[in-house]
Formats: structure tokens, sequence, C-alpha cells
């Protein structure tokens, strides 16, 4: 049969982001997917080698919005330990209530974005206004939306107030109330079922061999999730994976659909056994030595590299981004299936071109 | 498949989520950093730390000169310059920036320094 190549984006409605895939069709089907990336590169991880260490954790969180704050508990973690300070307790607890709200409005923007792309607009809006319910509160408590600038080296920058706390618990309720509702949509409904039942099969030995991480690992079986290592108050919390073995779209969806329970169960835990006292250490001296730091972002895992020289500038900075580990698994996943199934399918690597491209 | 029912029905009857954006804006909350506000030029030093520390070098400052300038469009803020300011003549406003028409640099100049002779004679008297 006569072979063709159609090109899905870097501009299409399914994409927030540039990304270019050429399809190697046959009649309907994906022979082959070929992506190709490098639309968005920005240059940083260069210019953090010429910002001062402390000024770079304001140049990691623009690295991504929707994961800024994991991007910059990864940096200043990195620093903390070749530095070897060691942060005060409330700072570490209130890392994870800021890092835990940025995981659900980052599960809320993709479980919108994949109702809208399967085409249920309602279930859509649904998400969406109660992601703004959690981006209110992260205004209300850091001073921004999305980008909250709270992390610093040495601790955080700000506190958050009792008034807040108590906000903050019953907003993440009301987000769980009313996930309860969605759930029912987005896991039973018939049509929906169509969509992502069996719909791009990733088996447990594909995700690890081709080493993707987050949702998309832990939908086809493989356990794992850096905040197990325990970083920032991780530990103290008790900390339950949530693991599907299904391997498909609908099982992409249920993890990611079952991790904001399990957020806001975190930040509920991290409340009540928030420590009183500092919230942020004075920091001296400059950076020296290499350190990997990594931590789990909505997307999965993220690798800092940082090789400091003594100085206030850094040697070198590496970033290792989730959705770049995650696109090996989409060349698995399209060849084989249907080109109307192509935006659900790349929908649920939850690409994140920003990050891969920095 | 109908358990989005209820949902579509409470929703006919609730009110929008949504606001009428411009015509109706919410108010921004108390700590949120809108943009930076006017600098207070009197009580300013000219020491530099706030142009020194910026992420984004939106902030320009000339000790000879005593002027200090502001780049609103380079600005992220990130409140550094608030925070870092010896004499708290910074401070974040905390409504959003409008759009603007062109590039707008904010220069402000302090209050001519007091000739050392005149202030040799003040510490004198």
């Amino acid at each position: 049969m006569i072979k063709t190549t159609i090109p899905f984006g870097p501009q299409h409605p399914v994409l927030p982001e540039p990304l270019h895939l050429k399809l190697v069709m046959e009649d309907e089907k994906i022979v082959e997917a070929i992506p190709a990336i490098g639309y968005v590169h920005r240059g940083l991880e260069k210019l953090a080698e010429v910002k001062d260490f402390h000024q770079n954790v304001f140049l990691v969180e623009r690295i991504c919005g929707i994961c800024s704050v994991q991007h910059a508990m990864a940096y200043v973690q990195g620093i903390e330990t070749m530095m070897n300070i060691e942060i005060p307790d409330r700072a570490k607890y209130l890392r994870v209530i800021w890092a835990e709200l940025h995981r659900i409005h980052s599960h809320l923007l993709w479980l919108g974005l994949f109702a809208d792309a399967f085409g249920f607009e309602a279930l859509f809006m649904q998400c969406w206004r109660d992601r703004e319910k959690v981006m209110d509160i992260m205004e209300a408590t850091s001073g921004a939306r999305v980008v909250v600038s709270v992390n610093v080296v040495g601790g955080t920058k700000r506190d958050i107030s009792s008034e807040h706390l108590a906000e903050i618990i019953r907003v993440v309720d009301q987000v769980k109330e009313d996930m309860k509702n969605m759930e029912n949509a987005f896991l039973n409904d018939y049509t929906v079922k169509h969509r992502t039942v069996g719909v791009g099969h990733l088996t447990k030995e594909q995700a690890y061999s081709l080493g993707a991480v987050g949702p998309m690992a832990r939908a086809s079986g493989v356990a794992q999730d850096l905040r197990t290592l325990g970083y920032a108050a991780y530990n103290d919390l008790c900390f339950d994976m949530v693991v599907e073995t299904a391997g498909d779209c609908w099982a992409r969806t249920a993890v990611r659909l079952k991790e904001v329970y399990e957020c806001v169960r975190l930040i509920k835990a991290a409340i009540d056994k928030l420590p009183k006292g500092d919230f942020a250490v004075p920091v001296k001296g400059n950076p020296t030595g290499e350190v990997i730091s990594r931590v789990e972002q909505p997307r999965g895992e993220v690798l800092y590299y940082i090789k400091g020289n003594g100085t206030k500038n850094l040697d070198r900075l590496r970033v290792r981004t989730p959705t770049f580990a995650n696109i090996p698994t989409l060349l698995v996943m399209l060849p084989g299936s249907q080109l109307a199934d192509v935006p659900v399918l790349l929908l649920t690597i939850d690409p994140c071109i920003s990050c891969t491209e920095r | 498949m109908f358990d989005f029912l209820g949902s579509v029905l409470k929703n006919v009857i609730s009110k929008p989520a949504t606001r009428m954006y411009p015509y109706e804006t919410r108010e921004a909350m108390d700590k949120a950093r809108g943009a930076l506000g006017e600098i207070e030029i009197e009580k300013c030093i000219f020491c530099g730390i706030c142009a020194t520390k910026c992420p984004s070098i939106a902030i320009k400052v000339d000790k000879a000169e005593r002027s200090w300038e502001f780049n609103r469009l380079k600005c992220i803020v990130c409140n550094v310059c608030v925070e870092v300011c010896p004499v708290k003549c910074l401070h974040m406003d905390k409504a959003h920036l409008g759009p603007l028409l062109a590039v707008e640099k904010t220069k402000r100049n302090g209050p001519p320094k007091p000739a050392p002779a005149a202030k040799a004679a003040e510490s004198t008297n």
C-alpha cells in the first residue's frame, strides 16, 4: 500500500505547545512516527551559567510554568546538598504543601485538556473551574498564580498563615468532592471508555526499557515515584503511590485522577503536622562540587545535574525533564494506531515542550 | 452514561464560573505580586543592591548621576528588589500591569546630594 506522510503539529488544536510529529501512514493506520523538537529552545541552561546561583532559582522556575515549584525544589535541594545547608523543618513542609498544590493544578489542567481532546468540553470546563480554585489559593499564599516563586536556597520565601492553611484545607476538600463527581465521567463513561480503554497500550517491560517516568510508567505497572525517596517532608507523610497495571490511556487517566486524591491527603497531612519555627536559614558562601538532584514532577522524574566551582556562578546546570523521557514511548504507542487516536495518545504523555527544550 | 447529568443541571441553575473581564475584575489578593510600584526616590540611597540582585536586569542604578531606572517589561515580578532594599523604598503593587503600547522605562532622579561643604558645616554646627 502507498505510504503517506502527514505532519502533525507543531501547530495543532490539541497541542498547547509546539511538538512536531511526522506520521507515516498506510491508509488511516500509522506505520511510523518521527518526532521533531526544537521549536521553543531558549538556551536557559547556558543562561544559568551567567546568573548567580541565587538568581538561578527564578530562572529554573521559568523552565516550565506548570511545574515551577518542582523545578525550583530540585534546584534548591541540589544547591543545599552541595553547601551542606540544613533547612528548617517548617520549610520542608511548606515546600510539600506548595508542590502538591502545584501537582493538583497540573493534573486538573491535564484532565481538562484530555477531556477536550476526546471531545467532552463540559468536562474540560468542570476541571478547569476546579483548577481555578487551586490557582486562587496559590495567589493568596504565595503572591502569584503560576510561577509562585516560594523556594529559595535555605528554605522558603514566605510562610503560610493559619487562616490560609484553613482556606487550603477547605479548597482541597472541595476539589476532592468535585473530583469524585467527575471520576465516573472519566473512568466509567461508556463513550469516554471507547476513546481510552485499550488505546496506546504500553507494557510494563516496554515502559521500563524505554525509560518512561511518572504517571506514564506508573500506569503500566512500574512502581516508580521519587516521592518515596523521602525528600523534603515526604518521609514523614506516609506517601502512598498510585499504580495501575492496564498500561493504556484509561490507566494513565486513572493514575492522574487518583493522584489528585493522594495530593489532597498529603496536603492535609502536611498541614496537620506542620512544625512551628523559622522557614528559612541564612546562606553564606558559594556552592562547590557537583550534585545530582531528583524530584517527582507532575509529569515524572526531573533530574538536575549541578556543578559549582566555588564562585557565585555555576559551571554547569543540566536538566533532564520528564517529557524528554516520555517521548520515546510515543514511538512504540503510535505505530499501529488510528490517525483519529493520535490527539488522545499524544496527550496521555502530558507533553511539556517548554520543559523538554528549555 | 448519565452520571454527569447532575453536574449539568447544577451548572444550568448556578451562577457562571467566569467573570465578564475586563468589565468586571477581581480584587487582587492581599499578598499578590502584581507589579513593582513607584519608587520612593527621596528615600533611595542609590546603593544599587536591587540592580545587582535583579535576575532579569530590569533595574539600572547610577550612583554618580543619582538615578534609578526601571524597565517594566523586563521585570519578572519576583519581589527580590523589594526584599533586599536596605531603606525599603521599593514596594510591590497588588494590581497587575495593564497592557502597554510601547516599551516604557521609568527613570527617576533623586534630589541632589547636599554638597560636602554644606554637610560639613551642618555637622560642625
